[in-house]
């Protein structure tokens, strides 16, 4: 039986310490509003929203304030009651400044929304589902972002068989979404539901790390009492297992070919609290305007899984967490394997922040880099079977075609070869530059020939 | 053993003799003509296989030169008397051989803009800085001080100066294009020589928002736009915009009154000098050379 099965996982991959006891244990706890908020109008991959507000309007707390800029774009909706300021430059988690909307937050401002949920999902059409799940603004909230309803929207002559929540939490320290599985284990399996509802798939699986027992039993207990052919599987803890192709791999023991995506496999992969957002929505009309955010980290006085506003800024809330410590050396936006470092606490927390990293200097590695001894442990590593050390060779002689040749657009960035490299070779970080180079010079021969 | 050594003499003769027979005869046959100018213009060419002409190398460059199809002036590795003589061999029009060099977007370095963060990663590239948060500076559009465009000339036309910013020797600069593409933030353009009047600021804040980060950098006063002719200089998006079309225009007058040195006047072929400044506020000014009086005539 799959759901006792805590074998199952994909093959590479490795096992960096978990530190997850920092906040595992810690509910979720809410986050009082603070004065300001700011709200990126990009927080997703695809085209940024475009604002429906002006300086000086008065906005309600979950009104819309910014509309879907395209298919691959979402809505965004006012966190608090309050003023807009403005919309200006600000710096974003990515370390661009781009157009973010202010809002001033009214003294008065409840926690209450005054909002009318969307109609019944079961009455809806597929269309009308989808274009919903953008109007809320839901995004997938495992931290790439990705618009959720791009996801759901099944294009002509697919079929989707699988859904798969991904509930692993492989990033070391983070626990959003574990505490999510424990608190919210209703709003997940009603989110379920309502997915099911729409995609009608054959089997639902809710892949789980063994190191969650307690997020296993709950799931597993409130699944029993439905009637969804829903699954929960346990799996062997691992990174990155929470790669939606990790997952796959993982649960259904089949490989997604390159350049191919979970749905050619006939597959659906989501976010477990992605899931729990679309219960919020469709059950109680509560759009995307606030997430759990783990706050935690050896340089945090009091670590914490917290629901915060999103648009809080960052300071706020170190701030409500005790404040750093004097040691403190690095901020991540994410996990210490691919979150984002941040040079700045004036940032604001976003639909894709899943946590808040603060490390001491004693944490930090910072090792001098040597050649490369042909160990071949990136290899060993490597989850989609690429060759890093080879790439890392090329990328140093700045051969960007041949690193192409050797799928250089497979790497999803998860960090795995870097980690294990003896030799302390920046090989994730040089992949990013070379795609990067790589992005370029392929928009500047489009640009050319057209 | 002696007939050994005669047989084997033999074979091998009557072989070689039996090859360079075929390679005689099909050196005859398969024979391509070629323009035996080819040749010469590329001995004439500099041989740097830079690619700045747009062709894969001095070869390519050749053939397209013989053939017609480019005009020597497209090469700007070569001199002027260079290109003249290959246009005198061909008896072709020498092509417009204004010189172009590569500028700055930027005057930012580690006086003006002060690094916020620091980057301990072992890549220590700008490229590897600009995909952690953007870079250590608190400019978002600035240069990052790592020199990869220093690296990535071939010709050792970009120096990094003591104040982390690249200078170009316009001398050796040879527009290859090279560190305009390897520039992570963008910041290096082609210019024509003659186009003196430079925005050398990218950054689209305005006012003190944008001064609180580089001390140089363009607060969108809209001062100089004020004070040019009519219509070349117009205020975009926070930053200046020179209209080229209306280059001979354009003068240092613009920069006179320029708050923080954002607007340069790139006289006398000089990137930086850092000791001069403006006469009537802080910051920098590329030159001081220019007279009032001239503009009003």
């Amino acid at each position: 039986m799959l759901g006792i099965d805590s074998n199952m996982t994909f093959s590479h991959g490795i096992h960096p310490e978990e530190y997850k006891e920092f906040t595992s244990s810690c509910p979720i706890e809410r986050m009082p509003f603070v004065e300001e908020y700011v709200l990126p109008l990009s927080q997703h991959i695809g085209a940024p929203c475009k604002p429906i507000v002006k300086k000086g309007d008065v906005v309600k707390r979950g009104q819309m304030i910014a509309e879907a800029g395209g298919f691959v774009s979402v809505a965004m909706h006012a966190p608090v009651d309050g003023v807009v300021t403005g919309i200006e430059l600000t710096e974003t988690p990515s370390g661009q400044m781009a157009p973010a909307i202010r809002i001033r937050t009214d003294a008065f401002s409840t926690q209450q929304f005054h909002l009318t949920p969307p109609k019944a999902p079961e009455e809806m059409t597929v269309k009308e589902f989808v274009s919903s799940v953008q109007q809320a603004g839901i995004v997938g909230l495992g931290g790439a972002a990705f618009p959720a309803h791009v996801k759901f929207a099944i294009p002509e002559g697919k079929t989707c068989r699988y859904i798969m929540l991904n509930g692993c939490e492989c990033e070391p320290f983070l626990t959003s979404d574990h505490r999510t599985m424990v608190e919210q284990a209703d709003a997940i399996v009603d989110g379920i539901a309502i997915l099911q509802h729409h995609i009608r798939a054959e089997k639902i699986f809710i892949g789980i790390e063994a190191n969650k027992p307690d997020a296993i039993a709950e799931m597993t207990r409130k699944i029993a009492a439905t009637a969804l052919p829903a699954e929960v599987v346990s799996l062997k803890v691992k990174y990155p297992q929470g790669a939606e192709k990790m997952l796959l791999t993982a649960i259904l023991g089949k490989e997604v070919p390159s350049g191919k995506l979970p749905l050619d496999m006939e597959a659906l992969v989501s976010n477990i609290s992605t899931i729990a957002a679309l219960s919020h929505w469709f059950r109680k009309g509560i759009p995307l305007v606030e997430r759990v955010v783990t706050v935690t980290g050896t340089a945090i006085n009091r670590p914490s899984n917290l629901l915060v506003p999103i648009g809080t800024s960052m300071r706020e809330v170190v701030d409500f967490c005790g404040g750093l410590k004097d040691d403190a050396c690095r901020i991540l936006l994410g996990g210490p394997m691919m979150g984002m470092v941040q040079k700045s606490l004036n940032i604001p927390v976003v639909k894709g922040t899943s946590g808040i990293l603060i490390l001491t200097d004693k944490e930090v590695r910072s090792l001098d880099e040597y050649s490369c001894i042909r160990c071949g442990k990136c290899v060993d590593a490597c989850p989609i079977h690429l060759n890093p050390s080879l790439l890392g060779l090329l990328a140093k002689k700045g051969l960007w075609e041949e690193m192409e040749e050797n799928h250089l657009f497979d790497c999803f960035e998860c960090g795995s070869c870097s980690f294990v490299c003896p030799s302390a070779i920046p090989l994730v970080q040089s992949f990013r530059v070379s795609k990067g180079l790589l992005r370029e010079r392929m928009a500047r021969e489009k640009a050319k020939a057209a | 053993m002696l007939d050994q050594v005669a047989i084997s003499l033999i074979i091998l003769t009557g072989l070689g003799l039996l090859f360079s027979t075929i390679l005689a005869i099909a050196y005859k046959k398969l024979k391509v003509q070629e323009d035996p100018r080819i040749d010469k213009v590329e001995v004439m060419l500099p041989g740097a296989n830079c690619g700045a002409c747009g062709s894969p190398g001095c070869r390519a460059f050749a053939e397209r030169v013989v053939n017609k199809e480019a005009a020597p002036g497209k090469c700007t590795v070569s001199t002027p008397e260079g290109v003249g003589k290959i246009a005198a061999f061909l008896g072709v029009d020498a092509g417009s051989g204004e010189k172009t060099v590569a500028r700055l977007l930027c005057a930012g370095g580690a006086m003006e803009s002060p690094v916020k963060a620091q980057y301990a990663g072992t890549l220590n590239t700008c490229r590897g800085a600009a995909i952690v948060s953007g870079g250590t500076k608190d400019c978002n559009w600035g240069c990052l001080g790592l020199g990869d465009c220093a690296v990535s000339c071939d010709f050792g036309a970009i120096q990094m100066n003591g104040n982390n910013i690249p200078v170009v020797d316009i001398d050796k600069c040879v527009a290859c294009n090279d560190c305009v593409e390897v520039c992570p933030k963008q910041l290096f353009v082609l210019m024509p020589i003659s186009q003196k009047l430079v925005v050398q600021c990218r950054s689209l804040l305005e006012g003190d928002e944008a001064l609180s980060r580089c001390s140089v950098a363009c607060n969108a006063c809209g001062r100089c736009a004020a004070d040019a002719l009519p219509g070349v200089i117009s205020m975009k998006n926070n930053l200046p915009v020179i209209d080229y079309g209306q280059n001979e225009l354009t003068s240092a007058l613009a920069i006179g009154r320029c708050p923080t040195g954002a607007i340069t006047w790139l006289d006398n072929d000089r990137q930086f000098v850092a000791d001069r400044k403006s006469p009537l506020s802080v910051g920098r000014v590329e030159s001081t050379q220019y007279d009032e009086g001239t503009y009003y005539q």
